[in-house]
């Protein structure tokens, strides 16, 4: 199953239309769409015209209705694109135009069924610019081309992450706030999470956690800079976990995540020392080796699959917690925002995050997030579409 | 001392080492017909030296282990045992019902780097650099003599960074849990592989490329337009996200090294960079000795540093936690007092290249392995006068670097080895087992010669020195302690006949011609070197071979010397003497009492310890003595102080001005001395042929090997005759 055969099936689509498609907001050609095309995950966002008037439906090429319906009446498209429908923004205004944004996703490797179908919708008829960013911008571009006879416009990562960010940020979350931090996170009984006021949001520490991890500096709008990255991301933790619990989808390895104990695979400080390593300071709790106890024949025919991935999510996330607090003190900044699809429908890594930060650093370090998790380069994609006049 | 951490055991133990000595005791001559009795006495006597061993056993052989340590501790006071490491957890019970001691626990850190900055102030060349694309894949650093503030990266089953900046001060700065544990525990997981050292061999034969997303399987071919790497990793393990693809144990234990490696070596760079420190030492199980993790390890810190932070290495890291652990079980004692020297006969080197090419040696490393240390009986320092100490290098030739020069040295002692065996058997007459103690030497020395052919990186940079100074240590643990006492006695003897007559006729002659004489003569003098092979040839066939045949031999016509005699006298003159006989006598005399003449005091400096023909210093002692008597100017300048003898701490036929006896080097900076004369062939082109020092200097040497004569483009017996005055 994919993209394509699945939106066959779902209309007839007209032939080529001669006149100009949709009707030009401010010089912008509906539909409009953000692309941001990762190593796993592709994400889309789509912006659907609310303020419609009879005049321009009446106008509206087949192709462009037909798109516009597809899109926003179903909420899974073939058998892996999935529209979050949690995350639409409703009654946005965007360049004068009124409408709601929609957040998509779908595995990487589905792209070719993805172009395929765009090429049988005749997606190039419509005259509209696609804007893409992430690596697949540039690996798609010329499949984009032959197949579907479309001209990518290639977008900077950072630029759309960060200007992603700010916008989602600044227009709040459908009249809630768009980010949040954990209250108390060193405490499970007290730590709740909290809306956050992003309203002065320099000096920001960006961490972008999608197959691997990019982390960003913010000093101003204009002022950002790639600090590092790591290649132990979301993608370290699937690809592990396939390996070693079978397991053939995200959501299931997060499950099994969540019915495992790490402690069982790692070895902690007080397996060590028999209790907190006073001399550095050290917590017996603390992970000494992560899959430490696995060096052990007998414990390794004792663990469940379920704590070899909890083991392995817990080791991937205090990796890129510990990288992010190092980045953060050699930048001097105190506040880190945590994006990405890792964080999605993972509050065990969020809530790790929060209370690693917070208790390594004494304090000193806030982990915030987003609710928008991984979509922040697609938005910013499409509002590279709308600022190219 | 005790000290079990991952699967090797390691111990440290201090133990008083008897061995024997020559001593040189002059005669009471009175009323003795002195002609035909020998200069002076010779006698061997037992000495006690301090030594410290440390030994790395595998698990496996705890029992055998703690029974070595009992047979050791029987004659000790010792009520009380030092253990490190988690593993003292484990074996407590154990050690303390076998040895019916109690076991003190130590702080494994405390230790860890206790080790470590006794072994980067006691041991040359301890520490090296990871050279991927290189003959020899170890480049070896000058020891800097101040050695803080560094970065101490261990990697053991989780990572600990700590800061050192200085003896007692340091700080845990960081760690990680994604260590050695992680490899081996996730590598077993994936791979089914039970053992480390087999991880590691399946990594070094995969394709992480097969396993890890590359930033060119995300952006397609265009990643160079962009100037990125393609072949970067985007994200590890980002292709083993399906649950229907096989993957190869070798390729899956690749990226897992590689994933490894890269973290640690991203967290020690922003911990360097955090706090300023451009030196990262790594220890721990994951390195030891496996150019694998040393490889990916080095990359690692040049990528993320962007080459700024260095990745370096140290030769008895194994043994670090060991050393510290004893340091502080003896702090009464405060070994830090003293210094030591690496015992060559008594250490097993540094092992292996790669896992596949001497699996044997691997094995034996991983099972037994030792490093000895003798304590040496006085503080050994720097030459004042070393223009940059830290840049300073000894030897002229680095062997492990230059495969021609090693190959064609390395038989050269081979085949000189048998003449060394039959010299030391016969250098004892009166002992039985001289035989078979010169065979053993000859068996051990051998098989050093031969693990530095597989292994040239094995005891550090492989120099002429270093081979040189091995077979020293190996004579010495035989019990020959001077293979050529008697010769030096009877060449001493010879020569001290000849003195005034060699003093008259160069008095005879007028100012220039005598300049021309002396220094003809100093090298001549040095013609008498049984350290080299084609001189002990001649040597041996011609007894009879005197000064003047020496003369004769000297290849070059006399060629106006540059050596500013003629100027102001120089304050104060350092010299290092070569070889007994016709060359300190006849040679390095007549100029001491030239300079001695001219209002130049004089420092010689002879060897404490025998080698070869070298004058040691309690030879020097008697033979000045001898010539005081003769000699009207030694003599006052004896008496006065003008003429000094010291011994240089060394027991080498070569030198290095880097660890020379405390004693000269106060009377150096005393005296202002400001000429340095360094003579002969191991301390003047062996080494420091390209020693730059503050002051004027003059090497001087004989050539007497054909092939280093051909390398430096000229002929047996050529002069060296280097005169450098330091740029104002």
């Amino acid at each position: 199953m994919s993209w394509a055969q699945h939106g066959q099936s779902e209309t007839r689509w007209g032939l080529v239309q001669h006149r100009r498609s949709g009707d030009s907001t401010e010089g912008h050609v509906f539909p409009w769409f953000g692309l941001d095309i990762g190593g796993t995950l592709v994400k889309l966002v789509y912006f659907e015209p609310k303020d419609i008037t009879a005049e321009e439906e009446e106008e509206e090429v087949e192709n462009l209705k037909s798109i516009r319906k597809y899109l926003t009446s179903n909420v899974a498209y073939g058998s892996t694109g999935i529209r979050d429908v949690h995350l639409e923004l409703k009654d946005l205004t965007l360049c004068g135009r009124k409408g709601n944004l929609h957040f998509i996703r779908f595995p990487t490797h589905d792209m070719p069924a993805f172009i395929q179908m765009g090429s049988e919708k005749h997606f190039s008829s419509l005259h509209t610019t696609l804007c893409a960013t992430g690596g697949g911008a540039y690996k798609f571009e010329q499949d984009f081309l032959t197949m579907g006879d479309l001209e990518l416009c290639k977008l900077d990562e950072l630029d759309c992450l960060v200007k992603g960010v700010l916008y989602i940020d600044s227009v709040g979350f459908n009249g809630h706030s768009e980010c949040y931090y954990f209250e108390n996170p060193t405490d499970p009984e007290r730590c709740q999470k909290l809306p956050f006021n992003l309203e002065n949001p320099y000096p920001l520490l960006l961490v972008n956690i999608g197959s691997g991890v990019s982390i960003l500096a913010a000093y101003s709008k204009d002022n950002y800079k790639r600090v590092t990255g790591t290649s132990l991301g979301g993608g370290t933790f699937f690809g592990l976990c396939c390996l070693l619990t079978g397991c053939s989808t995200f959501e299931e390895a997060l499950e099994m995540a969540s019915h495992g104990d790490s402690t069982k695979v790692d070895k902690l400080v007080r397996d060590i020392y028999g209790g907190d390593y006073e001399r550095f300071g050290l917590p017996g709790w603390a992970v000494a080796s992560s899959f430490g106890n696995m060096m052990s024949k007998e414990k390794r025919e004792s663990v469940s699959k379920e704590d070899l991935a909890r083991a392995t999510l817990i080791t991937i996330t205090n990796n890129i917690g510990s990288i992010a607090r190092m980045c953060a003190l050699n930048e001097n900044i105190n506040r880190v925002v945590f994006v990405g699809n890792f964080l999605r429908i993972n509050t065990i890594s969020m809530r790790l995050l929060a209370y690693a930060l917070d208790y390594w650093s004494k304090g000193q370090l806030k982990a915030l997030f987003l609710e928008h998790e991984g979509y922040f380069g697609a938005v910013g994609a499409l509002l590279g579409l709308l600022d190219s006049a | 001392m005790y000290w079990p951490g991952g699967s090797l055991t390691k111990l440290a133990y201090y133990s008083t080492v008897q061995h024997k000595v020559a001593r040189v005791r002059s005669f009471d001559h009175s009323g003795k017909d002195i002609d035909n009795e020998p200069l002076y006495e010779i006698s061997v006597q037992e000495e006690i030296t301090a030594r410290l061993h440390f030994i790395k056993f595998e698990n496996t052989y705890i029992e055998t282990c703690l029974d070595f340590i009992k047979d050791h501790l029987v004659n000790t006071e010792t009520k009380v045992i030092k253990a490190t490491g988690g593993g003292a957890y484990k074996f407590k019970d154990l050690i303390e019902k076998k040895l019916g001691l109690k076991v003190d626990k130590e702080d494994v850190m405390t230790c860890l780097i206790k080790g470590c900055n006794f072994v980067l102030r006691n041991i040359p060349h301890e520490v090296f650099a990871y050279q991927k694309d290189s003959d020899t894949e170890f480049r070896f650093q000058t020891n800097h003599p101040n050695i803080f503030p560094y970065l101490l990266v261990n990697i053991g089953s989780g990572v600990s960074i700590v800061k050192v900046e200085s003896e007692d001060k340091f700080e845990w700065i960081g760690g990680s849990s994604i260590g050695g544990g992680t490899f081996w525990g996730l590598g077993a997981l994936l791979t089914k592989t039970k053992k480390f050292d087999e991880l590691l061999q399946l990594a070094s034969k995969g394709q992480h490329t097969n396993v890890d997303m590359l930033v060119k399987d995300v952006y397609g071919g265009a990643y160079q337009t962009l100037g990125l790497s393609g072949n970067l990793i985007a994200s590890s393990f980002g292709k083993s996200t399906t649950a229907d693809k096989e993957f190869s144990k070798e390729d899956m234990a690749k990226s897992l090294l590689h994933m490894i490696s890269n973290d640690i070596g991203q967290l020690a760079c922003l911990h360097a960079k955090l706090h300023n420190l451009d030196k990262i030492y790594f220890g721990g199980f994951f390195i030891r000795g496996h150019p694998v993790t040393m490889r990916t390890i080095t990359y690692s810190i040049n990528f993320f540093s962007k080459g700024e932070v260095q990745a370096l290495f140290l030769r008895h890291e194994g043994y670090l936690g060991a050393i510290g652990a004893f340091l502080k079980g003896a702090e009464q004692d405060n070994p830090n007092q003293y210094s030591w020297g690496e015992n060559y006969a008594g250490s097993s080197g540094l092992m292996s290249t790669s896992p596949d090419v001497y699996p044997m040696q691997r094995t034996r490393s991983g099972t037994f392995d030792m490093l000895e240390m003798d304590r040496l009986e006085r503080p050994l320092v720097n030459l004042p006068l070393l223009k940059d100490p830290s840049t300073y290098i000894p030897d002229t030739v680095d062997l492990t670097d230059d495969a021609m020069a090693r190959k064609y040295w390395l038989t050269c002692f081979e085949e000189a080895l048998d003449g060394v065996a039959k010299r030391a058997a016969a250098s004892q007459p009166d002992s039985v087992d001289a035989q078979e103690r010169a065979e053993k030497f000859r068996q051990k020395y051998w098989n050093k010669l031969q693990t530095l052919r597989q292994q040239p990186f094995a005891y550090g940079t492989l120099t002429v020195r270093s081979l040189l100074d091995t077979r020293e240590h190996c004579l010495n643990e035989f019990n020959f302690p001077d293979p050529y006492s008697k010769v030096k006695q009877k060449e001493n003897g010879i020569a001290l006949k000849c003195f005034q007559s060699v003093i008259e006729s160069l008095d005879s002659l007028g100012w220039e011609e005598r300049q021309f004489a002396l220094v003809k003569g100093l090298l001549a003098g040095n013609v008498f070197d049984w350290g080299a092979k084609a001189v002990s040839d001649v040597l041996e066939s011609e007894p009879q071979f005197g000064f003047e045949e020496a003369k004769s031999k000297l290849q070059g016509k006399g060629r106006s010397l540059d050596l500013d005699l003629d100027g102001p006298p120089h304050k104060c003159a350092l010299i290092f003497a070569d070889n007994s006989g016709i060359d300190i006598i006849l040679g390095v005399f007549p100029f001491v009492r030239e300079l001695l003449s001219r209002g130049t005091e004089v420092i010689l400096a002879c060897n404490s310890g025998p080698a070869l023909n070298d004058v040691t210093y309690s030879e020097s002692l008697i033979v000045t003595e001898r010539i005081a008597a003769m000699d009207p100017v030694i003599h006052s300048a004896l008496r006065d102080e003008k003429l000094l003898l010291v011994q240089t701490g060394s027991s080498s036929p070569c030198l290095d001005l880097s660890r020379l006896d405390q004693g000269l080097a106060v009377l150096v900076r005393e005296r202002q001395t400001d000429l340095v004369v360094i003579e002969g062939m191991g301390r003047a082109i062996h080494t420091n042929y390209y020693a730059v020092l503050r002051c004027e200097s003059l090497k001087l040497a004989v050539i007497k090997n054909s092939w280093l004569a051909d390398r430096l483009g000229g002929k047996i017996f050529s002069v060296i005759f280097k005169y450098e005055v330091p740029c104002k």
